[in-house]
C-alpha cells in the first residue's frame, strides 16, 4: 500500500519536547504539518469524467466510489431516461468533507457518447470540452491580475467505461481513447463485471491490454511520467491489473451479518467491495486514496502545460507585429 | 415428437370426430362421421384402422427428416454463440471452428453454418445465419442491410424454385426465426435495436432476448422488460406472436411465455457441480448462475417454446404470411411493368424459357431504341454542319462584295483627282499663254512707240 500524501498523523516526536535540548535537529520536516494545515483549510478540488455508452452503470460507479448521491442523476431526477440526440456535457458539482479535509468534486457525464447509430466523431464535443477548461485555466494564468487561487475546472481524470463483450476493444473504444490518451488522464474500466467469471475476465483484460499496446493508447499511469524506481513498481503492479474489473451498487445488503453494499441475484450476493468479487476496491484506492495528488500533478504539469504550449505558439505566430510583452514574461 | 402428431390430431379433430385420444392400434371403438357430415356417433363393427393415420404421417416425417432455419443477430460479444451452442447441446462453435466473434470484422457479414442433430431417431438439419459485424463499426447506418438482403434472397429462391416446372426438390433455406439480441443495459432499447426491429419485423419472425441477463438483479430484469415491451408498442414493431390455441393447458404455457417477454437468456458450454447435480452454468465467486434453472433465466422457456412445441408454427408463419407477402409484392412489381391483362395472366406461371424469350424481346426493342436515337442524333449533326457550310459562303459572298465596293469607290476618288488635275493643268496652261500673248504684245507696243519716236 503506498503512504498517503500527507501524513494523517504528526510524527510523535513532535507533540512531546525532549526534555534535552537536540541540536542536531532543526525542525525542517515541520513543513509537512504546515502544509498540511494548509491544505485542510484550503480543500481540494477533483474533476472527474464519466465517459461511456448508456446503461453502463457509471452514475451508480460514481455514487459507489464517493458513498453519496453524486452522480447527475441522483441530483437531476431520473424521470424519463431518453436517448439524447447528441451528446450533452452535463457536469454536477459537490462539496463533500472527511474528518476535517474538505473536497469539491466535480462530475462531469457525457450522456449521449456513444448511443447513436452512426457515431463518427462523437469525442469531439468532450475534446472541445476538456481544451475549453484548459482554455478558462489559461485565461485566468495570463491576466495581469491574478485571483489568489485560480478555480480549477480542468478535467483531472476520464474514466473510460468499456462494455462486457469478452472479446476486444470496439473500434469506437479504440478511437476515442487515442485521441484523448493525448489530453487526459484515461482511465480504462470494464464495466458491469459480474457478466464475466474470473477466467473470461483475465482473457478479456489481456486482450484489452495487447489492443492498447498495438494502437499505441497510453492510459493512466503512463509508463513516461514514472519519476523513479519505487513509483514504476507500484506503477508497473498497477499496469499489470488494468483495466480494473468493476461493479457499482449503492445498495445495501445483510451479509453475514453486516451491512455490505452489493447486488443480490437469485444465485448469490455480489459484494462491491471484496476483491475477490470485483476490482472495485482497486480503483477507488488508486483514484482516491493513493493516486490523487498524482494525477492532478501529471494534469497540470504536463497536460495542461502541453495545450498552453501549442496556444502560446499559435499566439505568437498569428500576432508576430504585436509585441505580447506580457507574454514572453510569463513564458519564463 | 408430438409436432407433426399434433398437426394431424387437430385435423381430424375439426372433421367432427370425437376427439380421439392416441391410444395403440389395437383398441376399439372408433367414432365415424355419417354420409353428411352429421356428427352421428356410430360404434364400429370392427376395427377399420385408420387410426393408424397419425402413425403413417408419423413415420413419414420422421423418415424424411426436419428442417429449420434461424438467425441470430446482435452486436458482438453478446453471448449469441454460446447460446446456440446450449440451445442445441452441440458446439457448433468450438475451439477448431470459432465463432465469429472471435475474428475480428470489418463490414457486415451473413455466415451460414449448417448441423445435422439426431435425438430419438428424428434428424433436424439445422442451419445457423449468423451476422458478424452487426453493430460494431463506429458508423452503423445500413448495417441491416446485408441482412435483409439474404432474407430477400432467400424467399427468391424459394420463388424460384416453385416456380420451376421440375419441383421434385425443394430445399426450404428461408430463414424461419430471427432472435435478436438486446444489451442488458438496463435503460431500454437503443436507436439501432430500434431501426433494425421496424424493418425487419415485416419479413421474419422476430423474437427479441435480453442477452446475458445474469447482469440483471431480478428487479432490474423486471424493469428492463417492461421498458422494452413499452418501447416495441410505442414503435408499432410486430414481434412474433405466439397463437392462441383452445387447448386450455397450453393457452396457460402460452400466457406465462407472453408475461415474461423478451425473454432474458443466460448460455453457457461448460458444466458444473452444483449439490451434487451436474447443470450448465457460469461459475462466478459468489455463486452459479444456471442456465437450465428457470428462476435464474428463462433460457428453458425459450429451448421449450423454440424446439418443442412452436417449432412448426413459427414455419407455418412464415410460409404462409411473410413469404406470401414478399411474394405478391415480388409479382405485383413484375406484373404492373408487363403489356397487358392477358400476357399478365399468363406471365403469373411463366416458365423460365418464356421469362428468356420476353427478355430476349426486351433487349431487340432496347436495341431499336438505341439505334433509332443514334440515326436521329447523326441527322441533326449533318444539318448543323450543312447550316455551317452555307453561312460561312455566304460571309465570304459578302465579303467579296465589299471589296468590290471599296474598288469602285477608290477608282472613283483616282478619276476625280486626275480630272481635277487635268482641269488645273489646262487652267495654267491657258494661264501661260495669256502670259505669253501679254509679252507679245508689250514687246510689240513697245516696238511701235520706239518707231513712232524716231519719227
Amino acid at each position: 500500500m503506498a503512504e498517503p500524501v500527507v501524513p494523517e498523523v504528526p510524527p510523535a516526536s513532535w507533540t512531546e519536547k525532549p526534555s534535552v535540548v537536540d541540536f542536531s535537529y532543526v525542525g525542517i520536516d515541520a513543513i509537512l504539518e504546515q502544509m498540511r494545515r494548509k491544505a485542510m483549510k484550503q480543500g481540494f478540488e477533483l474533476n472527474i469524467m464519466v465517459v461511456g455508452q448508456s446503461g453502463l452503470g457509471k452514475s451508480t460507479l460514481m455514487n459507489t466510489l464517493f458513498k453519496s448521491k453524486v452522480s447527475r442523476k441522483s441530483v437531476m431526477g431520473t424521470g424519463e431516461e431518453r436517448i439524447p440526440k447528441t451528446i450533452e456535457i452535463k457536469s454536477v458539482s459537490h462539496d463533500i468533507e472527511e474528518k476535517g479535509v474538505r473536497m469539491k468534486l466535480t462530475v462531469i457525464d457525457t450522456p449521449g457518447f456513444g448511443d447513436q447509430i452512426n457515431n463518427e466523431n462523437c469525442w469531439q464535443p468532450i475534446m472541445k470540452f476538456i481544451n475549453d477548461q484548459y482554455e478558462q485555466y489559461l485565461q485566468e494564468e495570463i491576466n495581469i491580475d491574478r485571483k489568489k487561487r485560480i478555480p480549477d475546472s480542468r478535467v483531472h481524470c476520464c474514466i473510460y467505461f468499456i462494455p462486457p463483450t469478452g472479446h476486444s476493444l470496439r473500434p469506437l473504444d479504440v478511437e476515442f481513447m487515442r485521441r484523448l490518451s493525448k489530453v487526459v488522464n484515461i482511465v480504462p474500466v470494464i464495466a458491469k463485471a459480474d457478466t464475466l467469471t474470473l477466467e473470461e475476465r483475465d482473457f478479456f483484460k489481456k486482450k484489452i491490454r495487447e489492443d492498447l499496446r498495438a494502437n499505441g493508447i497510453d492510459v493512466y499511469p503512463q509508463k513516461e511520467f514514472d519519476e523513479d524506481a519505487e513509483d514504476r513498481m507500484i506503477n508497473e503492479k498497477i499496469r499489470e491489473m488494468i483495466p480494473f474489473a468493476v461493479v457499482g451498487s449503492d445498495l445495501e445488503y445483510q451479509v453475514n451479518g453486516r451491512r455490505l453494499l452489493g447486488r443480490k441475484t437469485k444465485w448469490g450476493t455480489i459484494e462491491v467491495e471484496n476483491i475477490a468479487h470485483c476490482e472495485f476496491a482497486y480503483l477507488r484506492d488508486l483514484l482516491i486514496r493513493t493516486h490523487m495528488q498524482n494525477i492532478k500533478d501529471i494534469t497540470s504539469s504536463i497536460h495542461y502545460e502541453m495545450y498552453r504550449v501549442r496556444r502560446l505558439n499559435e499566439n505568437n505566430t498569428h500576432a508576430n507585429n504585436v509585441a505580447d510583452h506580457h507574454l514572453t514574461s510569463h513564458e519564463m | 415428437m408430438n409436432i407433426p402428431l399434433g398437426r394431424v390430431y387437430r385435423l381430424l379433430s375439426s372433421n367432427s370426430l370425437a376427439p380421439v385420444k392416441r391410444q395403440p392400434q389395437d383398441t376399439i371403438p372408433l367414432m365415424i362421421p355419417t354420409s353428411e357430415s352429421k356428427a352421428q356417433q356410430k360404434n364400429l363393427e370392427g376395427y377399420v384402422g385408420f387410426a393408424n393415420l397419425p402413425n403413417q404421417v408419423y413415420r413419414k416425417s420422421v423418415k424424411r427428416g426436419f428442417e429449420f432455419t434461424l438467425m441470430v443477430v446482435g452486436e458482438s460479444g453478446l453471448g449469441k454463440s454460446t447460446l446456440i451452442n446450449s440451445l442445441f447441446l452441440t458446439d457448433l462453435y468450438s475451439s477448431e471452428y470459432p465463432g465469429p466473434s472471435h475474428r475480428v470484422k470489418k463490414t457486415v457479414q451473413v455466415e451460414q453454418s449448417k448441423v445435422l442433430v439426431k435425438e430419438g431417431g428424428v434428424q433436424l438439419l439445422l442451419t445457423i445465419v449468423d451476422t458478424p459485424g452487426f453493430g460494431d463499426a463506429v458508423d452503423n447506418s445500413n448495417c441491416w442491410q446485408p441482412v435483409i438482403d439474404h432474407i430477400d434472397s432467400k424467399f427468391e429462391d424459394y420463388l424460384n424454385s416453385e416456380s420451376r416446372v421440375n419441383r421434385r426438390q425443394m430445399p426450404d433455406s428461408r430463414v424461419q426465426c430471427c432472435l435478436y439480441f438486446i444489451a442488458p443495459s438496463g435503460h431500454g432499447l437503443k436507436p439501432l435495436d430500434i431501426e433494425f426491429m421496424k424493418r425487419l419485423h415485416e419479413k421474419v419472425n422476430i423474437i427479441p432476448l435480453i442477452a446475458k441477463a445474469d447482469t440483471l438483479t431480478p428487479e432490474e430484469c423486471q424493469e428492463f422488460k417492461k421498458q422494452i415491451m413499452r418501447e416495441i408498442q410505442e414503435h408499432k414493431i410486430k414481434i412474433y406472436e405466439f397463437p392462441e390455441t383452445d387447448d386450455e393447458e397450453e393457452n396457460k404455457l402460452v400466457k406465462k411465455i407472453k408475461d415474461r417477454l423478451p425473454l432474458a437468456v443466460v448460455g453457457s458450454n461448460t458444466i458444473i457441480e452444483v449439490d451434487g447435480k451436474r447443470v450448465r452454468g457460469r461459475q462466478y465467486p459468489w455463486g452459479v448462475a444456471e442456465v437450465e434453472n428457470s428462476e435464474h433465466c428463462d433460457f428453458t422457456i425459450l429451448r421449450n417454446m423454440l424446439i418443442r412445441t412452436h417449432m412448426q408454427d413459427l414455419k407455418d408463419v412464415t410460409n404462409n404470411v411473410h413469404y406470401e407477402n414478399y411474394r405478391s409484392r415480388k409479382l405485383a412489381a413484375v406484373t404492373y411493368n408487363g403489356v397487358d391483362n392477358n400476357k399478365n395472366k399468363s406471365q403469373l406461371t411463366k416458365s423460365p424459357l418464356a421469362q428468356m424469350e420476353e427478355e430476349k424481346k426486351e433487349h431487340v426493342t432496347k436495341m431499336k431504341k438505341m439505334e433509332n436515337e443514334m440515326e436521329q442524333v447523326f441527322e441533326m449533326k449533318v444539318k448543323e454542319k450543312l447550316q455551317k457550310l452555307r453561312d460561312s459562303e455566304a460571309e465570304l459572298q459578302r465579303r467579296h462584295e465589299q471589296m468590290k465596293k471599296n474598288l469602285e469607290a477608290q477608282h472613283k476618288e483616282l478619276e476625280e483627282k486626275r480630272r481635277q488635275h487635268e482641269e488645273e493643268r489646262n487652267n495654267w496652261e491657258a494661264q501661260q499663254r495669256l502670259l505669253e500673248q501679254q509679252k507679245l504684245d508689250s514687246s510689240r507696243t513697245l516696238e511701235k512707240n520706239k518707231k513712232k519716236k524716231i519719227f
